[in-house]
């Protein structure tokens, strides 16, 4: 059965890195749904933040076949409750909606979102939350003529304890690891 | 006239940490990683370097091959038989796409190869410049790792992180294009060998109790059996491999590329997996309780229907490459280490054992497979002359110690089921991509890489002419490499599935074929055709004996098949000994 992932990446700054882990999906048919590239905590580290749709078997299959690849350094895989996970929207809506009346101002203060600009043409809307949150937001806002709506990728945080660092150190001590004999055969 | 000022420049010679132009700092790095054979092709983007190399003859060979893709696949065999990876160099555009079916068979089958492509000056890269291709693109899917240079001061060390990332863990094909002006410019050259990528962990710790919990398994099994793949060969592992098998009393199976890590004639040699390999190995996969796979990939043509995959096993893998492990197959202990290190840990654990019924077993089906499909394809009495007796014939002439080299096809099933290999990495073909046309210039690089061993190559009618014009590099370089064509003026394999799935239409796969011996006349190669039993043997003693090459055109039944056969779809346990 299909079911949503989050895959957190963490790779060294390759050109074409981004190439490889999409030929990757591509090969297995998997859609990126979302797809999001910063730097990590770990200065020089990028962490690349994916998410698909998939079974679970594949996604460890895919998973795998991404670790393998030279400059990534550690790929994770979680399911949404493993993650705090956030998207970021905004909406560009014209500035008569918001002069009639104090509905968009109401729908602004229901769904926590903020106003971000106003001038006399538009106003812009901003709404940090889930993609359904964000949906509905927009939902709403449509009767009153969205100009312009834009939305990232989803950016997320992992629950585990264990840090990146960690795992660093880990796989720097495997690399460092030499076979006691290596033995020649002629 | 500026050009040719700058390159005069770079033929002066400069020592130890001079400044020394990017081509010559290419041509030493190969230097100080024990490169001494180099396959290849010059053009426009590449010159510097092909220019730099008139300086260190004596020290580095160029073989020019015909063909880049005859360079790329020469260097994977040189690598096959030497143990060390293949060098390989093409000029920008059209030279490095050329190489791109070498690459991607290379990476297939695990082999290490660095490709050194030119690129064009790096500012003229993304303008569509004459001969200007995106190779770093293109060659992404099939490469472990590719990279571009576009300044001289990173080549050092450019080249020796490819050297190692191609030589280490699973071996793979890497690719290092560098831009002409990085060629030309100086640099300070200082080289240092890489043996650490912080993001690449090729030498993973022992996973100890996988390996204990292998050893109880193969300490309680019944009816165990050991697929031997191309990981053996590729760590060395064959000895190891040897020992357990005798320790344990295991029968072992091997898949295509795994052919020659375990001798063919002893006595826990079981034959052949997969979809044309031995009928008893494929049938008793569905009857083993306990399957130790080492240093294979559980590939479809070794499996066959999945679905009905060793079902009565439990499966260990030792695979060093981790996304192997339960890609195809679901395994129980998964050992993601290397093949010597993880047999050498685990022979100490297992109890000396024997298994003489379940081996019995294999042997009752060899005695079928023998009468019904290898005496009449070996021994034939009448009839045309079978391409099975020609490969017994030179396996028998040959005592097993030649380096056989095949093409893609019928050829290549009859060589790899009836030579009997005693020697490691006796067996060079094209496994995971079936690459028509690898035989010729593979038997090129064999033959460079181990000039004191026969090496005879096994081609069709078909792939030969694929890559016929390497005969130039056979003569120009008096390569005493054996060619026998297996000629049925057909496709063969093409024409069996003609035959057997899709109603004898044969569509395409008949060929109207030149005069092969002419044609090995004309590249001043001695060539002589057979076509009658009686003159086989004394024809093939005759090559065998011959100094420099010679080329074979043996004309062989026409519509003959390869069998057993696990068909497409079907289980291995459904495997047909005939049609």
């Amino acid at each position: 059965m299909k079911q949503e992932f989050t895959i957190s990446l963490f790779t060294e700054d390759h050109i074409g890195i981004l190439g490889q882990i999409t030929i990757i999906l591509t090969r297995r048919q998997i859609n990126i749904d979302s797809f999001t590239a910063s730097e990590s905590a770990v200065k020089g580290v990028y962490l690349l933040t994916i998410v698909v749709k998939t079974t679970s078997e594949m996604i460890q299959k895919v998973a795998r076949q991404m670790e393998k690849l030279v400059d990534v350094l550690k790929v994770f895989v979680h399911t949404s409750d493993q993650i705090i996970y956030q998207e970021i929207a905004l909406f560009k809506v014209t500035t008569n909606a918001l002069m009639s009346g104090n509905i968009i101002d109401n729908i602004v203060r229901a769904h926590h979102a903020r106003i971000l600009e106003v001038s006399p043409e538009y106003i812009v809307i901003e709404k940090t939350g889930h993609k359904a949150e964000i949906s509905e937001l927009l939902t709403q806002l449509e009767p009153y003529g969205v100009l312009q709506f834009a939305k990232s990728g989803r950016v997320a945080i992992t629950k585990q304890v264990k840090e990146l660092n960690s795992y660093l150190k880990e796989m720097d001590e495997a690399n460092r690891y030499k076979p006691e004999t290596i033995e020649v055969i002629n | 006239m500026k050009t040719e000022k700058k390159i005069k420049q770079t033929t002066v010679q400069v020592n130890g940490q001079e400044h020394i132009t990017g081509a010559e700092a290419l041509l030493q790095c190969l230097i100080e990683e024990g490169v001494d054979t180099i396959f290849g092709y010059p053009g426009g983007a590449i010159m510097p370097v092909y220019d730099a190399l008139l300086n260190y003859e004596g020290k580095l060979r160029h073989i020019l091959t015909r063909h880049e893709q005859g360079a790329a696949h020469a260097a994977q065999a040189y690598s096959m038989t030497t143990d060390k990876p293949g060098i390989c160099f093409a000029t920008s555009g059209p030279g490095a796409t050329n190489l791109v079916t070498g690459i991607a068979n290379a990476f297939l089958d695990s082999v290490p190869v660095v490709f050194i492509t030119a690129q064009v000056t790096s500012g003229l890269i993304g303008t569509d410049a004459f001969q200007e291709t995106d190779i770093i693109g293109v060659s992404m899917p099939v490469t472990k790792w590719n990279c571009q240079v576009k300044k001289p001061q990173d080549i050092p060390d450019t080249i020796a992180k490819a050297f190692y990332i191609a030589k280490s863990g699973r071996p793979g094909p890497v690719l290092i294009d560098i831009t002409k002006d990085a060629q030309l410019e100086k640099l300070h050259f200082k080289y240092k060998k890489c043996d650490y990528i912080r993001s690449y962990n090729p030498l993973i710790p022992l996973h100890i109790k996988a390996i204990e919990s292998a050893a109880i398994m193969i300490n309680h099994a019944e009816r165990p059996l050991i697929l031997a793949g191309h990981g053996v060969l590729l760590s060395r592992a064959e000895k190891e491999l040897k020992t357990f098998a005798e320790k344990t009393g295991i029968p072992v199976a091997s898949t295509l590329l795994g052919l020659s890590a375990f001798p063919s004639d002893h006595r826990l040699f079981t034959g052949m997996l997969g979809m044309h390999g031995n009928y008893g190995p494929n049938l008793l996969t569905n009857e083993a309780d306990l399957i130790i796979a080492v240093g294979m990939r559980f590939d479809d043509r070794v499996t066959g229907n999945l679905k009905k995959y060793a079902k009565k096993a439990t499966i260990i893998h030792i695979e060093i490459d981790e996304a192997e492990i339960n890609k195809n197959v679901q395994v129980d202990v998964e050992i993601n280490n290397d093949a010597k290190e993880v047999l050498k840990y685990l022979i100490p654990l297992v109890k000396e054992n024997s298994f003489e019924q379940w081996i019995r077993e294999f042997r009752i089906c060899d005695k079928t497979e023998y009468e019904k499909v290898i005496k009449p394809e070996t021994k034939p009495e009448k009839g045309e002359i079978r391409m099975g007796e020609v490969v017994r014939l030179v396996s028998e002439l040959t005592k097993g110690d030649a380096i056989i080299v095949t093409d893609v096809g019928q050829n290549q099933m009859f060589a790899a089921r009836y030579y009997k290999f005693t020697q490691p990495n006796s067996l060079v073909t094209s496994g995971g991509m079936g690459t028509m046309g690898f035989g010729l210039p593979a038997a090129v690089g064999a033959k460079i890489g181990s000039p004191d061993k026969p090496v005879i190559a096994f081609l069709g009618d078909g792939g030969f002419q694929m890559t016929i014009q390497e005969l130039g590099t056979i003569l120009h370089y008096n390569i005493p490499v054996k060619i026998i064509i297996l000629n049925n003026s057909f496709l063969g394999m093409v024409r069996q599935w003609q035959d057997m799935f899709f109603k004898k239409r044969y569509a395409s796969t008949e060929l109207i074929n030149p005069d092969f011996v002419m044609i090995a006349n004309g590249f001043s190669i001695p060539a002589k055709r057979v076509s009658k039993r009686e003159e086989l043997k004394d024809s093939l003693i005759e090559m065998l004996a011959a100094k420099g090459p010679y080329l074979l055109d043996i004309t062989v039944e026409k519509e003959g098949n390869v069998f057993p056969m696990v068909e497409p779809g079907s289980s291995v346990s459904e495997v047909r000994l005939t049609y």
